[in-house]
C-alpha cells in the first residue's frame, strides 16, 4: 500500500530536528553543570548550579508523576521536605559526619515511602480531582507539623547545622608540595569543590536511574495508564498497584533529592522545602519543559532558575541603560521583575504548547 | 463432561430502573464459535462488559472453567485468560503500534515491573508484537502513533491487541465494523484461524449475516437483555423471533 508507505515516512522525520536540537540543549546544560566550579566562579553561580541539579531531580521525579502516569500531585514538596527535614535533624542531632547523612536521609525515606503507600493505597482508586486534594491537605498537614515541632525542626526559622567535615571550605583535596590547598585551573581544590560535586553526582544518579524508569517496560506501562487507564486495566494491568508503586518511587527520589538538598544548603527550614511556592516552581518547570518528556525538567528547571535567579540583573542593567528615555525605565524596573516573569510564561506557554521539549520534539501528554 | 470455558448464571444488571442484561444463563465450549445477535440496545456489548470486568453484575454469576471470576477485576480476568477486542476503538493513542501491541504482550509474561532495563531490550516481547502486527497486516506503520492510523488499521490494532494477551477466551465485538472490504476479510480469516483450534472459545457480536452464515458454530439471540434464542445458525435464522426483531416482521406473518 503505497499511501501507508508516505503516511509512515514524515511522523519519523517531523520531530527528529527538534529531538537533535533538544538532546543537544540538555547535554550542553550537563557539560556546563558538571564543570560549573570552573565555569562560573562566584558564589551566587554555584548556588544556582547546586539548585538546577537538585530541582532537575526534584521535577524529572514529579514529570513522572503528572507527565508519564497522569497522577497530579501536590504534595511532592512535602517527600522533598521529609528527606531535607531527615538530613537537617539528624546532623543537627548527631553532629555532622556521615553517618548522620545516611541516618537522616534513610529515616526520610523511610518515611516517605510509608507515606506515600498509605495516600496511594486509601486514594488512588478515586478521581484525579480528589487525589490532587488528599495529596494538598496531607501536604498541608506536613507544614503545620514543621512549624508546631519547632523543637525538632526549628518551626518557621528551619534549622542550621554543619554538613560532613570534607565540604567544609577550609577542608583540603589536594595539596601541593607546600601543604597548600592545590588551585586547578584558578579553583582552589576544596571543600566547596567536593560540595557541588556531591551534589552534581547524585543528582545526576538520581536523574539516569529516573531516564532507565520511562525507557523500561514500566515506563510504556505508566504511558498506557495515563493514555487510557480501562484499557490498560483490560489488557492485564492492575493499575491501583501500577499507580501506587510510581507515587512510592516519585516520593523515595524526591525525598533523596531533599536530602542531597539539605545537605549542601546546611539550613533547612519550610521556605527551603515544604513550602507551596517550591510546589508551583516545580509544577511550571515541568510544564515549560514538557511533560511526559524527563529532558523537558531539565529545559524547565534552567529557564526558570536563570529567570528567577537573573531578570532582576537583567532588568537593572536594561533600566539605567534607557534612563533617559520616559516611561521605559519605569517598566524595565527590576521591583517588577514578577511581571516580566508571567509575560515571559504566557509566551512560553502560547508558541510552546506541549513544552519546550514536548513541542520540539513532538512528544509528551498535551497534544 | 468438563466444565464450559465460560459460564454465566442469572447475569443481571440493573442501571436504575432499566435492566440491560436481564438474567442471562449461557455456556460456552472450548472449541465453539458463537455469534451473538440482537438489535442496538439488546445489551450485546454490556454482555460482554460484564464478561471482561468493566462492569459489576446486579446479580448472577460467571464462570471461567468452573471458577466463580465473578468478583475478580478485570486486569485479573485478563490474566484468567479472557481477552477482549472493543466496539468502540479503545487504543493508547499516543503510543506507537508497536508499543500498544508490545504492552499486552508484556501483560501476558509479566515484564511489567521490571524498572531498570530498556523495554526495548526484551528481543522475544518486540519479536511477538511484531508477529502479531504481521498476522493483521500493520508491520508496515508499527512505529505511527495509534492515533495516526485510519479507522480501518484502528480496528485491525484493537484486533491486534486481542491475539497478543494470547487468552483462551476470546471476545470479539463488531470486529469488522468500519473496516473497507478488503480489509475485513484479513480479520476474518484471523478469527476463523482461532476457531479452529479446539482449545479457545470464540464469542462474536456481529450484524453481518453472511459473516453470521461463514463463522457461527452457534448462534444466541439478545432482546431487552433478555436471551431469546439458542442453537445452530440455519435454526436460530430461521426462528421466527429473530425474522422479526432483525427484519420487523410480526412473527404471525414470517411464519406465513
Amino acid at each position: 500500500m503505497t499511501d501507508t508507505a508516505i503516511s509512515s515516512a514524515p511522523p519519523a522525520d517531523r520531530g527528529r530536528t527538534g529531538r537533535m536540537i533538544v538532546y543537544a540543549v540538555v547535554f550542553a546544560i550537563g557539560l556546563a553543570l558538571a564543570f560549573a566550579p570552573f565555569l562560573f566562579q562566584d558564589v551566587r553561580s554555584s548556588q544556582v548550579a547546586a539548585r538546577i541539579c537538585v530541582f532537575i531531580v526534584l521535577a524529572a521525579s514529579y514529570d513522572l508523576l503528572i507527565g508519564y502516569t497522569g497522577i497530579v500531585s501536590f504534595a511532592h514538596t512535602m517527600f522533598f521536605g521529609l528527606g531535607a527535614y531527615g538530613a537537617a535533624i539528624a546532623l543537627k542531632g548527631m553532629g555532622p559526619g556521615w553517618s548522620a547523612v545516611l541516618v537522616g536521609g534513610g529515616a526520610g525515606v523511610i518515611v516517605a515511602i510509608v507515606l506515600a503507600v498509605l495516600i496511594g493505597v486509601l486514594s488512588l482508586r478515586v478521581k484525579a480531582i480528589f487525589f490532587a486534594m488528599v495529596t494538598l491537605a496531607a501536604a498541608s498537614v506536613m507544614m503545620v507539623l514543621a512549624s508546631q515541632f519547632s523543637q525538632f525542626t526549628g518551626g518557621e526559622d528551619g534549622i542550621v547545622y554543619k554538613a560532613p567535615d570534607l565540604f567544609k571550605p577550609a577542608a583540603k583535596l589536594l595539596t601541593d608540595g607546600d601543604g597548600k590547598v592545590l588551585k586547578l585551573f584558578g579553583v582552589s581544590m576544596n571543600g566547596k569543590i567536593a560540595a557541588y560535586y556531591f551534589v552534581f553526582l547524585c543528582c545526576f544518579v538520581l536523574f539516569l536511574a529516573l531516564i532507565r524508569i520511562v525507557r523500561s517496560p514500566l515506563g510504556t506501562v505508566l504511558e498506557a495508564i495515563r493514555e487510557n487507564e480501562m484499557r490498560a486495566e483490560a489488557i492485564g494491568y492492575r493499575v491501583v498497584a501500577y499507580r501506587t508503586s510510581v507515587f512510592v518511587i516519585a516520593a523515595v527520589i524526591a525525598s533523596l533529592a531533599g536530602t542531597v538538598w539539605a545537605v549542601w544548603l546546611k539550613y533547612t527550614g519550610p521556605e527551603t522545602t515544604l513550602s507551596f511556592a517550591i510546589m508551583i516552581d516545580i509544577l511550571l518547570m515541568v510544564v515549560i519543559g514538557g511533560m511526559g518528556t524527563m529532558v523537558g525538567a531539565v529545559i524547565g528547571v534552567v529557564l526558570m532558575s536563570l529567570a528567577q535567579f537573573y531578570l532582576k540583573d537583567l532588568m537593572e542593567a536594561a533600566s539605567s541603560a534607557t534612563a533617559n528615555i520616559p516611561l521605559v525605565p519605569n517598566l524595565l524596573d527590576p521591583d517588577r521583575w514578577l511581571l516580566w516573569l508571567g509575560i515571559l510564561f504566557i509566551l512560553l506557554v502560547y508558541f510552546f504548547p506541549a513544552g519546550i521539549a514536548g513541542t520540539l520534539m513532538k512528544k509528551g501528554s498535551h497534544r | 463432561m468438563t466444565a464450559p470455558s465460560i459460564e454465566t448464571r442469572d447475569l443481571t444488571i440493573r442501571f436504575g430502573g432499566h435492566t440491560a442484561v436481564d438474567a442471562v444463563s449461557c455456556a460456552f465450549q472450548p472449541g465453539e464459535l458463537t455469534v451473538i445477535v440482537g438489535p442496538n440496545g439488546a445489551g450485546k456489548t454490556t454482555y460482554f462488559s460484564l464478561i471482561s470486568g468493566q462492569l459489576a453484575p446486579s446479580e448472577g454469576r460467571i464462570l471461567k472453567g468452573g471458577d466463580d471470576i465473578t468478583r475478580l477485576s478485570p486486569s485479573a480476568r485478563a490474566k484468567a485468560g479472557i481477552g477482549r477486542a472493543f466496539q468502540l476503538t479503545n487504543l493508547f493513542p499516543k503510543l506507537s503500534v508497536l508499543e500498544n501491541v508490545r504492552l499486552a504482550v508484556q501483560a501476558k509474561h509479566g515484564i511489567g515491573p521490571r524498572l531498570f532495563r530498556p523495554a526495548s531490550s526484551f528481543r522475544t516481547v518486540a519479536d511477538k508484537a511484531y508477529q502479531h502486527l504481521k498476522a493483521t497486516r500493520l508491520d508496515d506503520v508499527a512505529g505511527l502513533p495509534a492515533a495516526a492510523l485510519p479507522h480501518g488499521d484502528q480496528r485491525k490494532l484493537e484486533v491486534a491487541l486481542l491475539l497478543a494477551m494470547e487468552p483462551d477466551i476470546f471476545m470479539f465485538d463488531e470486529p469488522t465494523a468500519g473496516m473497507s472490504v478488503d480489509e475485513a476479510p484479513v480479520i476474518l480469516e484471523l478469527i476463523d484461524e482461532i476457531r479452529k483450534d479446539t482449545s479457545k472459545t470464540v464469542l462474536l457480536v456481529e450484524h453481518k449475516m453472511d459473516v453470521v452464515r461463514a463463522l457461527a458454530d452457534r448462534i444466541i439471540v439478545l432482546n431487552n437483555g433478555e436471551l431469546v434464542a439458542d442453537g445452530p445458525p440455519e435454526e436460530v435464522i430461521a426462528m421466527p423471533i429473530v425474522r422479526e426483531i432483525y427484519l420487523g416482521i410480526p412473527a404471525d406473518e414470517a411464519a406465513a
